[in-house]
């Protein structure tokens, strides 16, 4: 379990494991997340990064505990979690295909639009304006934007539920690096804001230059952990994650 | 056949065509929203219908013991989950929301009953007591099994549907019952006679689609529901429950099918097990719109009131057998064409 000083984690979970049938995928997983700070996970393909997500966020089913804002959310729906805000970005983005990029930001805020919060509005005009792109494209069809555009609605549609604890899953996957530049220079930004930010990435140089602590995940263990400086001195993640095998985004 | 004739069949079948495109919507509606086919459509035609004819008569039994039964069942349910989750104080709310309004509902019918209002506000009843059973239904039934396969909710369907038939011989009685017609008014054009109840059948018809479309388009949760249709992860992890998008779908679904009931009403004699022969046409035209498309099963279902209007002038006895066969042709279609969507994405 960790012990870092400090205020209290707005993310704590402790010992979690997921299943999926007989075949253990996470095998008691401990991290936490502290408020207002940028947390990074790596690890190789199939380590069980998105699972762990998944977890966190509900949608896979679960054992061990994950305390969020300082209660016990086990319990919880996948959407008593969104209202409270912690939100995922998957890795699959999961948009409204068939449906515009304004409904898709839209339909991100739900749950305030639903309690009657009237700045969700206000909230669409930020978007935008940190995504012209998506303004241009606002009546297209979410399905049929390029690669970049989707994640970059993706992220917008997340942060229309204004999310306390954002998850990221492979924010980069896919990107010109100009494009995973401007995505991480957003995710500092959103870290200045207030947001805390839990990062899953395969572009572990780039996540660990941005993140302030760092969990190197390995076939469902957590093998290393600490400050994100720390680590990337570590000789183990430099050879494995930073050196000449480390694959940048593709 | 002259052209007199002709236009008579053409007026049937538009307007039972219109009836039956309703149907179709409500069972894309529930097939994209939760992938349930809901079989049991026709039980809430034929109770619109049965409850407004004993709305005539003064008398209310029937429906009043289905709301209140269900709305005991759903309450049970819903105390059992929330003690279950340990949140004890969501109870209150999901007593009021599944027990209270149907009760409300049950109470108002029973109570307005003997006082045979004027027709409009009879219908008024008759949908809101209808509606008030399809979130029931799925909260019951459907939702306990939200993960299920298609197949399963399938059975489930056809479960329900036997159950409902039997539930409805029970509360409503075996005799068949016919509503007035709205109107018995009918005007010329030409040599044509057009009667203004076909008009209203159409109109009304015509009315709900446009303020679906409105509904989906427009609103929040018309959205909400297209979303969960579209991606059901991405509409959970935008903080759309499919619970409360199934609960709408189904109350959405209901309201159609009463709307079905009270149109047909005037036009056929309605007995506790009719609505399934009826609910098998509207199916004919969400089949040719593959179950996902509103607009062809729409026209789809035009064409099912056509083929069978003038068919039941050519050869009455196998009206029924040339509308099902049409089925055949539309699966070949249908299966040829998602052949040739496999050879494009290869
Ligand atoms: N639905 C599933 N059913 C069975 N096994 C699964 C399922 N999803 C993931 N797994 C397995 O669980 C393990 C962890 O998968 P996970 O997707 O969490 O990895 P990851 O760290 O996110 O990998 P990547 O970097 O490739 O995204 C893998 O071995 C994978 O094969
Ligand atoms: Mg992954």
């Amino acid at each position: 379990m960790s012990t870092r000083p400090g205020p209290a984690p707005i993310l704590q979970i402790t010992n979690l494991a997921v299943s999926y049938g007989r075949v253990e995928a996470l095998h008691g997983v401990s991290l936490a997340v502290e408020e207002g700070s940028i947390v990074t996970v790596i690890g190789p393909n199939g380590a069980g990064k998105s699972t762990l997500l998944g977890a966190i966020m509900g949608t896979l089913g679960s054992r061990g505990s994950v305390h969020y804002g300082g209660r016990d959310v086990m319990r919880l729906t996948v959407e008593q979690r969104v209202a409270a805000g912690l939100v995922l970005v998957p890795e699959r983005r999961e948009l409204f295909g068939a449906m515009t990029v304004a409904d898709n930001i839209e339909l991100g805020a739900f749950a305030r639009l639903r309690r009657g919060e009237r700045d969700a509005l206000r909230s669409r005009d930020e978007v935008y304006a940190r995504f012209p792109r998506l303004a241009e494209r606002a009546t297209q069809a979410a399905g049929t934007l390029s690669g970049g555009e989707r994640q970059m609605l993706a992220l917008g549609r997340a942060l229309m539920a204004r999310p306390r604890l954002l998850m990221l899953d492979e924010p980069s996957l896919g990107l010109a690096p100009i494009v995973v530049r401007e995505i991480f220079s957003i995710v500092v930004a959103l870290k200045a804001s207030g947001v805390s930010i839990l990062l899953v990435e395969q572009n572990a140089r780039a996540a660990l230059e941005v993140s302030d602590y760092g969990y190197v995940l390995e076939t469902g263990e957590c093998v290393l952990q600490g400050a994100s400086r720390t680590l990337a001195a570590d000789p183990r993640v430099a050879a494995t994650y930073l050196g000449e095998a480390a694959t940048p985004a593709a | 056949m002259d052209l007199t004739i002709a236009a008579l069949l053409t007026q049937d079948g538009i307007t039972n065509g219109a009836i039956y495109a309703l149907l179709a919507l409500a069972l894309v509606l529930v097939f994209t929203v939760t992938r349930v086919i809901l079989v049991p459509s026709g039980e809430f035609v034929s109770w619109g219908t049965l409850t407004l004819a004993g709305l005539q008569l003064g008398k209310a039994s029937g429906i009043v013991g289905l709301v209140v039964g269900m709305a005991v069942l759903a309450a049970v349910m819903e105390t059992w989950r929330c003690i279950r989750a340990r949140e004890l104080v969501r109870l209150p709310r999901a007593l009021a929301l599944w027990c209270g309004v149907p009760l409300a509902v049950a109470t108002l019918l029973a109570f307005a009953a003997p006082m045979r209002l004027p027709l409009p506000f009879q219908v008024l009843l008759t949908l809101a007591a209808v509606t008030a059973l399809g979130p029931l239904l799925y909260r019951v039934a459907y939702q306990p099994l939200a993960e299920a396969s298609v197949l399963v909710l399938l059975i489930v369907s056809v479960a329900l549907h036997f159950a409902m038939v039997g539930l409805g011989l029970w509360f409503f009685g075996a005799e068949g019952s016919r509503t007035p017609a709205f109107s018995a008014a009918s005007f010329r054009v030409g040599s044509v006679t057009v009667s203004v109840q076909s008009l209203l059948v159409v109109g009304t018809s015509v009315a709900l689609i446009g303020a679906l479309a409105l509904f989906f388009g427009r609103t929040l949760h018309g959205k909400a529901l297209r979303a969960t249709a579209v991606n059901r992860a991405g509409a959970r992890l935008c903080g759309i429950s499919p619970e409360f998008a199934g609960a709408l779908t189904f109350a959405l679904a209901a309201l159609l099918c009463a709307f079905c009931g009270v149109l047909i009403g005037p036009i056929t004699t309605v007995y506790y097990d009719s609505g399934f022969l009826i609910s098998l046409k509207g199916f004919v035209g969400a089949i040719i719109g593959g179950l996902t498309s509103y607009p062809i099963a729409a026209a789809g279902s035009l064409l099912v009131g056509l083929i069978e209007s003038f068919s039941s002038f050519w050869a009455s006895a196998f009206k029924e057998v040339i509308v099902f066969t049409l089925i055949i042709p539309v699966l070949l279609w249908r299966s040829l064409r998602t052949q040739h969507h496999e050879e494009e994405e290869e």
